[in-house]
C-alpha cells in the first residue's frame, strides 16, 4: 500500500529533472532572445521559475513524505488534531509577501514594454495591418511619412534595423489577431478599430542561422495557422535604406507595361506556329 | 420552507399530469417513490439524487464525445496532415483524406466548449451538487423540487443543439467565441448556424446553472438538519454554496453577452463591431461597437466560471482526503475562508486574460495585483490538505489516489499560472501552449481527478454497489502517467512558442525541428493512452453497477451525514430528520473505541469535556 506514494513522488521527481534539463536543450526552452526588453522578460521568467521551482520541491517533499510516512500500519493512530493557527498565520504571511514582491518586482518592465508614455520618440517604421491571413505593412518612404504616395507596400515582410528601436503602428482590418515575435518576447493583439503603437528592437541582424518570424497568437479563421511573416533585421540602416529603395523600384515598375510585352511576344510566337 | 409540502406539492402535479391514482400517501416520504410512474421517477423526477445522476449520465457521455475530440486534434498536432485513422476515410475523403483546417478550429472549439460546458460545470454542480446537498445537510430534498427538475432538462435543449451543431457546421471560434470572428457570418466557414447554435446551447447551459444555483443557495440556508450549524457543513457543502453565490453574480453578465452577439449575428445590432469595419471583403454594418467589450462580459463571466469548475472538487477533496487520512481537515475554518477568498477575489481578476489585447496597460497592471493575490488561498488550501494528510493514518483506496492526485496536479497548475499572472512573462506565453497546459493541469489533473475520487467515492451511496478497487487503481495508475505525459510537455513547447489553435506549426523555421515534432508525438501517445485508460472506468462504472457487491450504509466509516442514509437512500432520504451533534471531520477521537464519530452521534458529557480542548495547535 505504502508505495502508491512513490508514484506521486517518483512523477514529482521526473518534474523536477526535465526542468533541470530543459535549458540545456535548445528546442526545450525559451527561444534564443534578442531584444533588450526581452532580456529583462527572460530575466523575470527566470526569477519565477527559480521561485515556483523551489516552491515545487519544498511541497513535493512535504507531500512525499506526508504520503509515505503516514502511510497505514496496523497499529498506527492518527494524530486527533484540527490544526494549528501559527502554521496558518506562516503559509499565509510568507507567500504573500512572496506574490507581492513578485507583482511589485514586474512592474517596470511591463510599463517599459507597453505604457505609451514609454513609446520610443522616433519615427515608426511601418504601419502593419492584418487581416486574413496577411500581415500587410507599409513602410513611410524616402519622405519619412506614412500615407503619402511614395509609401512602400509590402505583404509578409517586416524589416527593420539592428540596434536601434523600431516602432510600428498595428491595426486589423478584419478580425483580432495578435503580433507575436517569439525572439523579441514582444505580443500585442492587433483590434480592428484601433492603433496600437508596439516597439521592440534586436541586437542580432537576421541571417540563415537566426531567421526571425512574426506569428499570429490570437485566432483569426480558419487560415490562422498560415499567417507567418518573415522578420528581416537589417545590419545597418544604410542596407535597410537600400533593400527600401530596391523594394521601391520594383513597386513603382510598370507591370502592365512588361506584361504587354510579354504576351505581345507570346502571341506573336502564337501566330507564327499558325 | 417546509419538505413535506413540497412533497404534497409534487404528488399534487403527478397525479394531475399522468393520472396516476391518488394513492394514500404515508405521512412521510420514505418508500413513496415505488408508487410513482417509471417517467415520473426516473425521467421528469424531482428526486434531488435522481436529477443528480441523470447530470452525471449526460456529462460522462458528453465526456466521451468531448475525449474523442481532443484524440483527433492530437493526432493532428503529432502528425499534421495526415490521415486519421477511420474518419480520415468517411468523413472527410472529399478533402484529400485529412482534417480540413477549418474542421480543426471546430474541433478545438467544440472540444473546449463540451469539456467546461457540458461535462465539468454538469459533473461538479449538477452531478454532485445535487445528489450531496440534501443528503449532506441532512434534508428531505432541494428546496425547489420542480425548479431542480428544470434545471436538468432545461440542458436538454442544450444537448440538442449543441450536437446538432456537428451536423449543420460546428462553431469555429475557440470556446472564447471572440468577435469580430465570432459575430459575422462571413468571417469564417465556422462562424455559421453553427455560431448562432453555439450561442443558443450556452443559453440552455446558463439557464440551468441558474436555476440550480438559487436552488442551491436556498436549500443550504433554510433545509440544514437541526444542529447542522454552517460550520458544521462538510466542505463539499461549503464549496457548492460558495460556487452556486457565484454562479448567481457571475451568469447574468454572460447571459447579456451571449444575447448581445445573438442579436449582432440575427438581426444585425452592432454591440462588437467597430466603425468602419468589414471583414472578408463583407458589407460593412454602421459599427460603433467595441470588439474588446465582448472580452469584459465574457470573461467577467468565465473567470468566476473557472472556480465554478474547481472549488467544489475542492470541497470534495477536501472530504475524502479527511476520510482516508482518519484525521479531522487541517484548518477547518482557514479552508472555508481559503475558498470565500477565491471566491470573491475571483471577481476582479479577469482582466488578466486581456493583458495584450491593447486594453489600457495600468489597468493591465492593477489585475496582475489582484490575479497574484488569488494564488494566497489556493496556496492556503494546498498547505491544509497537506496538513491534514501530515500525521493521518492514510488509506490508498482509490478515492484517496485520486484526490492525492488532484493535490499534486493542483501544485503543478497553481504555480505555472504565476507565469501568467506576471504580465511581463504573459506577453511570450500568452496565446501558447502553456497556457493549454496550465488549463489542463487545474482543469483535468484538478478537476477531473476529484471528479474521478468523487465517483468512486460516492457510488457506493449512489448505486448501493461498491466499485472493483483494483480496476479503479489500474485506472487511476494509466490516467494519472498518461496525464502528466500529455500535458507536462505542453508547457515547454509552449515556452519555446508553439501557438494553441494551430492546426500545423510545422511551417515555422523555430518550431519545424524534430525536438518540437517529437515532442508533440510523444504528447499524442501519452493522449492516446489516456483516453484508453478511461475504458476501464467505464468498464468498471458499468459492471460494478451491475454485479458489483453490496454496499453497506457506511462502508468507508465516515462521518457524514449521507453515510447515515440507507445505499442507495430512499426517496426522501432520511426515515427521520437526523439530528447532528458534532463537526463532520471527527476522525480518531481519543477515548473513543473506532476511529470516526458520526455527526449523528453525541457523544457521552464526560468524554465530550475530556476532550474539547485536544486538537488544536
Amino acid at each position: 500500500m505504502r508505495n502508491w506514494s512513490l508514484l506521486y513522488i517518483v512523477m514529482a521527481v521526473l518534474s523536477v529533472i526535465v526542468c533541470i534539463y530543459a535549458p540545456f536543450d535548445p528546442n526545450w526552452r525559451l527561444p534564443p532572445n534578442v531584444s533588450t526588453t526581452g532580456r529583462e522578460v527572460d530575466h523575470l521568467f527566470e526569477l519565477i521559475m527559480g521561485i515556483t521551482g523551489l516552491t515545487f520541491v519544498g511541497v513535493s517533499i512535504a507531500f512525499g513524505i506526508a504520503a509515505w510516512k503516514f502511510t497505514d500500519a496496523p497499529g498506527r493512530k492518527a494524530k486527533y488534531m484540527h490544526g494549528s493557527q501559527r502554521l496558518e498565520i506562516v503559509w499565509t504571511v510568507i507567500p504573500a509577501g512572496i506574490l507581492v514582491f513578485i507583482a511589485l518586482y514586474q512592474m517596470g518592465t511591463w510599463t517599459k514594454i507597453k505604457f505609451r508614455s514609454e513609446a520610443p520618440r522616433v519615427q515608426p517604421i511601418a504601419e502593419v495591418s492584418a487581416r486574413q491571413f496577411q500581415w500587410l505593412m507599409v513602410y513611410p518612404g524616402p519622405d519619412g511619412r506614412l500615407h503619402t504616395p511614395d509609401d512602400l507596400h509590402t505583404v509578409n515582410d517586416l524589416h527593420f534595423v539592428k540596434g536601434k528601436p523600431a516602432l510600428i503602428y498595428l491595426k486589423s482590418q478584419d478580425v483580432i489577431h495578435s503580433f507575436f515575435l517569439p525572439q523579441m518576447r514582444i505580443k500585442q493583439d492587433a483590434l480592428p478599430g484601433m492603433t496600437i503603437p508596439v516597439w521592440f528592437d534586436s541586437d542580432t541582424a537576421s541571417t540563415s542561422e537566426h531567421p526571425f518570424e512574426l506569428v499570429c497568437a490570437e485566432l483569426c479563421g480558419w487560415g490562422h495557422y498560415k499567417m507567418r511573416s518573415k522578420v528581416v533585421v537589417h545590419e545597418t540602416q544604410a542596407e535597410f535604406d537600400e533593400w527600401v529603395k530596391q523594394s521601391l523600384k520594383e513597386q513603382n515598375r510598370d507591370q502592365l507595361k512588361s506584361a504587354k510585352t510579354t504576351t505581345a511576344a507570346v502571341e506573336h510566337k502564337g501566330g507564327e506556329s499558325l | 420552507m417546509n419538505t413535506e409540502h413540497a412533497h404534497g406539492d409534487s404528488h399534487g402535479s403527478a397525479a394531475n399530469d399522468h393520472g396516476h391514482g391518488d394513492h394514500g400517501h404515508g405521512d412521510h416520504g420514505h418508500g413513496h417513490g415505488h408508487e410513482m410512474s417509471f417517467i415520473r421517477r426516473y425521467v421528469f423526477s424531482e428526486d434531488h439524487k435522481v436529477i443528480g445522476l441523470q447530470f452525471m449520465f449526460s456529462g460522462l457521455i458528453f465526456f466521451i464525445i468531448g475525449g474523442l475530440l481532443a484524440l483527433a486534434i492530437r493526432w493532428q498536432m503529432a502528425w499534421p496532415w495526415s490521415s486519421v485513422p477511420i474518419l480520415s476515410r468517411t468523413l472527410w475523403a472529399d478533402y484529400g483524406s485529412r482534417i480540413p483546417p477549418e474542421v480543426y478550429t471546430k474541433l478545438f472549439t467544440m472540444h473546449g466548449t463540451i469539456m467546461i460546458f457540458f461535462v465539468i460545470i454538469p459533473l461538479l454542480n449538477g452531478a454532485f451538487g445535487n445528489f450531496l446537498i440534501p443528503l449532506m445537510i441532512g434534508a428531505r430534498d432541494m428546496a425547489f423540487p420542480k425548479l431542480n427538475m428544470f434545471s436538468y432538462w432545461v440542458m436538454w435543449p442544450g444537448f440538442i443543439i449543441i450536437s446538432y451543431s456537428f451536423l449543420v457546421g460546428a462553431p469555429a471560434a475557440g470556446w472564447t467565441s471572440y468577435p469580430t470572428l465570432a459575430n459575422t457570418p462571413w468571417s469564417d466557414p465556422g462562424s455559421q448556424f453553427g455560431q448562432t447554435l453555439w450561442l443558443l446551447a450556452l443559453l440552455c447551459v446558463g439557464i440551468s446553472s441558474l436555476m440550480g444555483s438559487v436552488n442551491y443557495m436556498t436549500t443550504i440556508i433554510m433545509l440544514r438538519a437541526p444542529g447542522m450549524k454552517m460550520f458544521r457543513l462538510p466542505m463539499t457543502v461549503w464549496a457548492m454554496f460558495i460556487t452556486a453565490t457565484l454562479q448567481a453574480f457571475a451568469l447574468p453578465v454572460l447571459t447579456s453577452a451571449l444575447i448581445m452577439q445573438l442579436l449582432d449575428r440575427v438581426v444585425g445590432t452592432n454591440f462588437f463591431t467597430p466603425y468602419d469595419w468589414s471583414v472578408a471583403n463583407g458589407p460593412s454594418g454602421v459599427g460603433g461597437g467595441i470588439p474588446l467589450m465582448w472580452q469584459h462580459l465574457f470573461w467577467f463571466y468565465s473567470h468566476p466560471a473557472v472556480y465554478i469548475m474547481i472549488l467544489p472538487a475542492m470541497g470534495m477533496v477536501s472530504d475524502i482526503i479527511s476520510t482516508f487520512s482518519r484525521k479531522p481537515i487541517f484548518g477547518y475554518k482557514p479552508m472555508v475562508f481559503a475558498i470565500a477568498g477565491i471566491a470573491g477575489l475571483g471577481f476582479i481578476v479577469w482582466g488578466h486574460h486581456m493583458f495584450q489585447t491593447g486594453m489600457n496597460p495600468a489597468l493591465g497592471a492593477t489585475f496582475m495585483l489582484s490575479t497574484m493575490m488569488i494564488a494566497l488561498p489556493s496556496a492556503i488550501k494546498t498547505f491544509n490538505w497537506l496538513g491534514t494528510m501530515w500525521g493521518g493514518r492514510i488509506h490508498y483506496t482509490t478515492p484517496m489516489l485520486n484526490a492525492m492526485a488532484f493535490v499534486s496536479m493542483f501544485v503543478i497548475g497553481g504555480l505555472s499560472g504565476i507565469f501568467m499572472a506576471a504580465t511581463p512573462v504573459d506577453i511570450h506565453i500568452h496565446d501558447t501552449y502553456f497556457i493549454v497546459a496550465h488549463i489542463h493541469y487545474v482543469l483535468f489533473g484538478g478537476s477531473m481527478f476529484g471528479i474521478f475520487g468523487a465517483i468512486h467515492y460516492w457510488f457506493p451511496k449512489m448505486f448501493g454497489k461498491m466499485m472493483n478497487d483494483k480496476l479503479g487503481k489500474i485506472h487511476f495508475f494509466l490516467s494519472f502517467i498518461a496525464f502528466n505525459g500529455t500535458f507536462f510537455v505542453m508547457h515547454i513547447v509552449g515556452l519555446h512558442g508553439q501557438p494553441r489553435r494551430y492546426a500545423d506549426y510545422t511551417g515555422f523555421d523555430y518550431l519545424n525541428n524534430p525536438g518540437i515534432i517529437g515532442m508533440n508525438q510523444f504528447m499524442t501517445y501519452s493522449a492516446i493512452m489516456l483516453g484508453a485508460a478511461q475504458l476501464l472506468l467505464i468498464y468498471n462504472f458499468i459492471s460494478s453497477l451491475i454485479a458489483g457487491p453490496k454496499a453497506e450504509t457506511n462502508p468507508w466509516h465516515a462521518n457524514t451525514l449521507e453515510w447515515t442514509a440507507p445505499s442507495p437512500p430512499p426517496h426522501y432520504n432520511f426515515e427521520t430528520i437526523p439530528t447532528v451533534y458534532n463537526a463532520p471531520y471527527e476522525y480518531s477521537l481519543p477515548g473513543l473505541d473506532k476511529d470516526y464519530l458520526p455527526q449523528t452521534e453525541r457523544l457521552s458529557p464526560e468524554l465530550a469535556a475530556a476532550t474539547a480542548h485536544l486538537g488544536h495547535g
